[in-house]
């Protein structure tokens, strides 16, 4: 690809900033910092990728993950920050949610032990997760406010917080399962993947290029699910104290 | 050492918010089967102090009793269990009449008794074919019985109701106001009816605590409450309340 058509590809951006500005959704600064940002860090991540895939230490490479999951957990605590300790339980959250599916997937030998394995399936795991734990996160913290009244009913007669926040954990796991849900419904259909567009472009065979997408899609569920539940189940708890009283949850 | 004859006491209790104090300093007792009217204007602490009583809210300074015994120690979900709270807009769950009164026995694994169920209903005025009823569906009238079975199906031994009947019409007032009344005799348990209405305490014709400017301005039957001339404060906030005719009522 010419430098040339990148930067004319950035009319795009430019026509979603006039968009903003039309409907005055006041998102122009927004979009234009999230693009930048976007330019700057993928740029910086090709450099980086290329040192990095001259190292053959595998330790390394887990490390790197484990540095992408605290990014991912500092992106994704913002979207419950009215939950206490936000930040940790994404980081937890998408820690076991993206650890359990990769090492299966690891294991079964279909993820090769080589960073050009690991890093880019490991980014698209953690960032699976990480969108998972922020709408899970958002979700519980929007139900949470909307059903104080019913949830100090519940406590008011008894109730346990477990029982208390039942009905705010179940939306909160739905909501962050449905765009991996969605994906899982479409795909094939509606749009061809990254990883299966990319191996055919690079003059992969179709069949085996939906393989890998399989495994792939199968292990994005897995990571869905996991996160979901651990960031709920984790923070559900830290709405309330230690005497069974619900706690302000301030935006 | 706490008496042990009071159901309920409070004793020397405070509470403050964001640094600025809702009350202090408030004592009182509540004997089984007394009914005792908590009176006030609004923002005074009421709702605040019923919320401690079923521990929603935590004291600041002081400590409460349950039969002599320090609230603190005992488990929260129990004691919530014996000093029961009836809100002020009544908060159901989606679901049915039938669900909804259950559910402090469901959620400790109990259940309640289909009779038991027929019991409660009918004790708070609703009849059998509400069993099935979508709370969704019920006026807010309606609602507050649930409010109430619900409640009472947990057995309580102190029954705490904050303003049952602030958001119903005068008709739906009075009725629920004599439901409270029957059940209240029927029961036996010790009864905390927080108002901001002076004519609907002076209904009551009970022993009332009348809260103001952070702590109790007089304690005594609302009756001789309203017709001594001892309190300015008390006599204010009266004047500001009572209808042309019900002072002598």
């Amino acid at each position: 690809m010419e430098n040339q058509a990148l930067i004319f590809s950035y009319i795009l951006v430019i026509g979603a900033v006039s968009l903003s500005w039309m409907n005055q959704l006041k998102l122009e600064r927004e979009i234009v910092l999230s693009s930048l940002r976007a330019t700057l860090q993928l740029i910086a991540v090709g450099f980086l990728l290329t040192a990095i895939f001259k190292i053959q230490q595998r330790e390394f490479h887990f490390l790197i993950l484990l540095a992408m999951c605290l990014v991912a957990a500092g992106i994704s605590g913002g979207r419950g920050k009215a939950i206490p300790h936000s930040y940790a339980i994404a980081f937890v959250g998408i820690l076991i949610g993206s650890l359990i599916p990769f090492m299966v997937l690891y294991a079964v030998g279909i993820i090769q032990p080589e960073a050009r394995f690991m890093i880019p399936l490991g980014g698209m795991v953690i960032g699976n997760s990480m969108k998972a734990s922020s709408v899970a996160l958002n979700r519980l913290t929007a139900e949470f406010q909307h059903q104080k009244r019913q949830i100090e009913t519940l406590l008011s007669l008894g109730a346990s917080a477990r029982q208390a926040a039942k009905g705010v954990i179940q939306p909160a796991i739905k909501a962050g399962l449905i765009p991996t849900l969605d994906t899982m419904k479409s795909v094939g259909l509606v749009h061809l993947p990254g990883i299966m567009t990319g191996y055919l472009i690079a003059g992969g065979d179709p069949l085996t290029a939906v393989k890998f997408q399989l495994a792939i899609i199968y292990m994005l569920a897995g990571t869905s699910g996991i996160t979901c539940l651990v960031v709920a189940l984790l923070a559900y708890k830290n709405c309330f104290n230690e005497q069974l009283q619900l706690l302000p949850l301030a935006n | 050492m706490p008496p042990t004859d009071s159901l309920l006491k409070v004793s020397e209790v405070s509470f403050s918010r964001n640094g600025s104090i809702i009350f202090q300093n408030i004592s009182f007792e509540l004997q089984a089967g007394e009914i005792l009217v908590i009176l006030g204007p609004s923002g005074c602490g009421k709702t605040t102090l019923l919320r401690c009583l079923n521990r929603l809210e935590s004291v600041g300074k002081g400590e409460i009793f349950l039969q002599g015994v320090p609230v603190s120690n005992i488990p929260v979900c129990e004691l919530r269990r014996r000093i029961g709270m009836v809100f002020q807009t009544p908060a159901l769950l989606p679901g049915t009449v039938e669900g909804n009164i259950s559910l402090g026995p469901d959620l400790r694994g109990q259940g309640l008794a289909k009779d038991k169920l027929s019991l409660l209903m009918a004790e708070v005025g609703l009849d059998a074919s509400f069993k099935d009823r979508e709370v969704a569906e019920l006026s807010t009238g309606e609602r507050q019985r649930v409010s109430l079975a619900q409640v009472l199906a947990n057995k309580p031994e102190v029954f705490l109701l904050d303003e049952p009947t602030s958001a119903l019409d005068l008709t739906a007032a009075l009725t629920v106001e004599n439901l409270i009344k029957n059940l209240h005799s029927s029961l036996g348990t010790g009864t905390i009816f927080v108002t901001h209405d002076l004519n609907q305490a002076m209904r009551f014709n009970a022993r009332a605590l009348v809260l103001g400017n952070g702590g109790i301005l007089a304690e005594g039957n609302i009756q001789e409450l309203v017709h001594s001339n001892k309190n300015s404060q008390l006599q204010n906030f009266f004047r500001g309340q009572l209808s042309p005719n019900s002072a002598g009522k």
